[in-house]
């Protein structure tokens, strides 16, 4: 990527593009990512849950939580993009909400924060 | 000189896939920054726009490959169930790890987080791709939007990091082993 050309040059214009879009797809990847942690922590913490998960038995409890997570994620974006694709949005609380979102899938995928919760 | 195809579904999956990604990232935030920095003087010719989708959507598919190839690949080997009788447990990764308390913590936090922790780097990544590639330099307007996808694009390294360094680890003390076994070469002697 050596070549760049000055301001104006090829390519649409992305500068008119409001927020929205970008603000859909940020939260729902925050939403994805907790789903991963809450999914994960539900099946870990609940055996009946556990069970309901196992949609595919080799692979166990992870299968139920990877795939519903994966499902969640991708119905967040495509609703969220309904509702704001032409919008532009005041996006502070919303990334924040995001970011928390994926500390809430890094923290409840940590066993020992789990077995914490779980007062193990 | 021989593998066996689950060592080498092994080594695709992570150093393939999951090795290939991570050293990825560093030419993905660095254009990202580049591309995003608010001082830049210059606008991305289109072939640089090509290039760079070309990169990030290579970037996409290697995350999914690797936690998909992890999951429903490796993943059944590592947790598979000896039968009854069986007392060498060295084709069965999990139940090797479970046997001893010097290592039954490489599965109960190591495994366990690395197979959940994973998956955030692929959703994390292609939110990043597709936000990069429709705003292109218009990320930086406003400035949230830039830090949020650099944020995310990091932990997604961050992600990958915690379950490439397990991965690794895990491999060394219970290896998934088993297979039937390719030559690769063979020595006249």
């Amino acid at each position: 990527m050596s070549t760049t050309q000055p301001r104006g040059g090829t390519g649409r214009d992305t500068d008119s593009l409001p927020n929205g879009p970008a603000a859909a797809a940020i939260l729902a990847a925050g939403i994805g990512c907790g789903a991963v942690g809450i999914l994960a922590f539900a099946g870990d913490a609940s055996d009946s849950v556990g069970r309901l998960l196992n949609i595919y038995n080799p692979t166990g409890t992870l299968s139920g939580v990877t795939t519903l997570a994966i499902i969640i994620w991708l119905v967040a974006w495509f609703a969220l993009n309904r509702l704001w694709r032409t919008r532009n949005l005041d996006t502070g609380g919303i990334y924040v909400a995001a970011f928390a979102l994926l500390a809430v899938g890094f923290l409840l995928t940590f066993p020992p924060f789990m077995d914490l919760l779980q007062g193990k | 000189m021989e593998i066996s195809t689950r060592d080498l579904v092994t080594v695709l999956h992570g150093m393939g896939f999951g090795a290939l990604f991570m050293l990825a990232f560093s030419g993905a935030m660095a254009e990202l920054y580049r591309m995003s920095a608010s001082a830049a003087a210059t606008r991305p010719s289109s072939r640089e726009q090509t290039l760079l989708a070309v990169y990030l959507i290579g970037m996409v598919v290697l995350a999914w490959l690797t936690v998909f190839s992890g999951a429903y690949i490796v993943y059944p080997w590592y947790r598979a169930v000896p039968p009854a009788g069986v007392t060498d447990l060295s084709e069965y990764p999990r139940r090797l790890l479970l046997s001893s308390g010097r290592t039954s913590e490489w599965h109960n936090v190591g495994m366990e987080w690395k197979e959940h922790v994973s998956w955030l780097a692929p959703i994390a990544m292609t939110m990043v791709a597709y936000v990069a590639l429709k705003y292109r330099r218009a990320i930086t307007r406003p400035r949230r939007m830039r830090t949020a996808v650099l944020g995310f694009a990091a932990a997604a390294f961050v992600a990958t990091g915690i379950a490439g360094a397990f991965g690794a680890f895990l491999n060394k003390y219970a290896p998934v082993r088993g297979g039937s076994v390719i030559v690769l070469m063979e020595s006249e002697k």
